[in-house]
């Protein structure tokens, strides 16, 4: 089985959000990057199709070289190659179509995506990437088996979960419960060493044209100071959640 | 060339967001002064859909589609779509929606915005705001493609009602067996509990409350208010509760009316989750926990205490306004 883990390169969760250029851009100064914890998750499921059915595992990425730290340590968990699609990823569409044209032309049997980028979160690519691959697609997956050309996922839906099944070739987007955390894989020494001298391909852009465009960001309003209740005056707190925020 | 929305329904009956979505597609019509459409799969009365503007309803009835199959979906949506001319296709965020909308956005060759948190800004060029950095920011997306799909965030828009009626049509897509590749083999779903996706009150509980058999109390709590019961990662790593309760960044996102948070300290990830819960409230024995700095209304003192007196006054408040 062949499986191709996309990755998105994140800022790390307790990065401080700020934009810069007139609020149209990111600003990136002094935030840390990581992988997508829920790539991260899927990472580690496709580790454990490598060690217990052979199957080889490729790690790709639509990003500049700022992405390939992020990608020498998906490697370092256990990844044999990664591919970098040499461009600025701009919205969902263009990073799809360009993860579809090297996915498909590498007859990937199993691509796992996360369920959504943590920060962004967007929860666009794994889907659009399946339609453009005609390749079936089950979202939200909580657990992923594959026998043969077939596989069966759990996917988590508003209130329980569902199995299904589907033949390969299959698109993922994965998240905590494919397995579980405390599997997940930290690079040891040897894996880092390795990693060095794993292959890290740098592939040109099609040239992909995005289909939206962030015009410009915005942060929320400050928040007011949060109201303090005596714990001996609880019916102040009901009188404040009636008549004020009216939420009961 | 009506607008489009997909109003999802569960055994026969329309879901709350399903109303949302189509309050909101109302309103996109109407800016676009154009009518609105919806389409529904085995939902027995479509009538409620006129009380939200809904003008005429496609109605697909197919045994093949009683359990839900989002590439099928997604090509009978599509379909429709082409029917209708629709320029904009609306879908809300529901597990499902969030499902098919990409699948859409392929079959349709349309751009897709997820996330959608208000009318648009402005329908030529069509611009939307939605959020980014996990509801730490909003960000201004412009749609460049001549057909649109917009994902609309869970409780973001609420309920429009309007004037109406909608007429209902039998719709019969053209589904292959392409369509069925996918297959739901068992459906496993609490019935009669709110879900956190679907409440408008979720009470969740942290480390805080030093154990599973605590839980009683926060139980009664989302009881009296027809709440879901939700809890902090480590909770659940502990398996003092179900995984599916979970909430925060690596769990599910809460986007309800109303949010009390009981011995939760307010970690930046647990945060990241429930941003956009319209109300917080924090019980919390240590005034410097930082959940005090991201809620509306708190009160600093012992669970053990507050929660049980909070749960007789709630109880006689619910009696006086029932
Ligand atoms: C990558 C990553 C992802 C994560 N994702 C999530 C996530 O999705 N969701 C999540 O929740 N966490 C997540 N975490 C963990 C998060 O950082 C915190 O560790 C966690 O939220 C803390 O849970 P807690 O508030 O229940 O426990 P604690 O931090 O232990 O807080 C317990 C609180 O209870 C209060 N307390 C104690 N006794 C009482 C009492 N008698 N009455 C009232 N209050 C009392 C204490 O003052 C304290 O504030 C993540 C962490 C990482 C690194
Ligand atoms: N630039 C990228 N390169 C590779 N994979 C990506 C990229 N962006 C998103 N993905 C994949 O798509 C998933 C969902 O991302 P998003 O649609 O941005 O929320 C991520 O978890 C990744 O698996």
């Amino acid at each position: 089985m062949k499986i191709l883990v996309c990755i998105s390169h994140v800022p790390d969760t307790t990065s401080k959000i700020n934009f810069t250029e007139g609020d149209s851009k990111f600003d990136t100064n002094g935030v840390q990057f990581v992988i997508n914890p829920n790539d991260e998750f899927g990472l580690t499921r496709a580790m454990w199709f490598k060690e217990k059915q052979g199957a080889s595992v490729d790690i790709i990425n639509v990003g500049g070289p700022e992405t390939e730290p992020t990608l020498r340590k998906a490697l370092a968990i256990g990844a044999d190659t990664a591919i970098r699609i040499n461009t600025i990823p701009t919205d969902g569409f263009q990073v799809a179509k360009e993860l579809a044209k090297v996915a498909g032309e590498g007859n990937y049997d199993l691509i796992i995506c996360g369920r959504e980028s943590i920060d962004y979160n967007g929860g666009m690519v794994p889907g659009l990437l399946a339609g453009m691959l005609k390749a079936n697609f089950i979202n939200t997956c909580i657990g992923l088996e594959v026998e043969g050309v077939k596989a069966t996922a759990i996917r988590e839906i508003d209130g329980g979960k569902e199995t299904l099944t589907a033949s390969l070739p299959l698109v993922i987007g994965g998240q905590k419960g494919i397995v579980e955390e405390s599997d997940l894989k930290i690079p040891n020494m040897r894996g880092i060493m390795q990693a060095r001298k794993k292959p890290l391909n740098v592939v040109e852009p099609s040239g992909a044209e995005a289909a939206t465009k962030a015009v410009k960001f915005e942060k929320p309003a400050p928040k007011g100071d949060v109201k303090l209740i005596d714990p001996e005056n609880l019916d102040q707190l009901i009188d404040l959640l009636h008549n004020e925020a009216k939420v009961i | 060339m009506s607008v489009l929305v997909y109003t999802e329904s569960e055994d026969g009956k329309f879901k709350k967001g399903a109303l949302e979505a189509a309050s909101y597609a109302k309103g996109i019509a109407e800016a676009m002064s154009t009518s609105l459409t919806a389409i529904v799969f085995n939902a027995e009365d479509t009538s409620e859909l006129g009380k939200y503007g809904v003008d005429k309803v496609l109605s697909v009835s197919s045994d093949k589609l009683k359990n839900f199959n989002a590439e099928a979906y997604a090509d009978a949506i599509k379909q429709a779509a082409e029917k209708e001319s629709s320029k904009v296709v609306v879908l809300d965020q529901s597990a499902n929606g969030k499902y098919i909308a990409p699948l859409v956005a392929v079959q349709l060759e349309a751009g897709y915005a997820s996330n959608v948190v208000a009318l648009p800004e402005s329908t030529s060029p069509f611009q939307v705001k939605r959020t980014a950095f996990t509801n730490k920011a909003f960000n201004f997306t412009e749609i460049s493609t001549e057909v649109k799909v917009v994902g609309l965030s869970k409780n973001a828009f609420g309920l429009k009602e309007s004037e109406g009626a909608a007429a209902s049509e039998a719709f019969e897509p053209q589904l292959s067996a392409e369509d069925f590749t996918v297959n739901v083999e068992s459906v496993d779903k609490a019935k009669d509990k709110v879900t956190i996706a679907d409440a408008e009150v979720v009470v969740s509980g942290g480390r805080g409350l030093k154990g599973p058999e605590n839980w009683g109390m926060i139980e009664e709590m989302a009881d009296i208010l027809g709440a879901a019961t939700a809890c902090s990662k480590p909770v659940s790593d502990m398996g003092w509760r179900p995984h599916s309760e979970h909430v925060g960044q690596t769990g599910k996102p809460v986007a309800s009316n109303l949010y009390i948070a009981v011995g939760i300290s307010g970690a930046i990830q647990h945060l990241a989750g429930i941003n956009a819960a319209k109300t917080k409230v924090v019980i919390n024995n240590d005034p410097e926990a930082p959940f005090f700095k991201a809620a509306d209304y708190g009160v600093v003192g012992d669970a053990f205490e507050i929660v049980p007196k909070l749960n007789e006054k709630l109880k006689e408040f619910k009696a006086k306004n029932a």
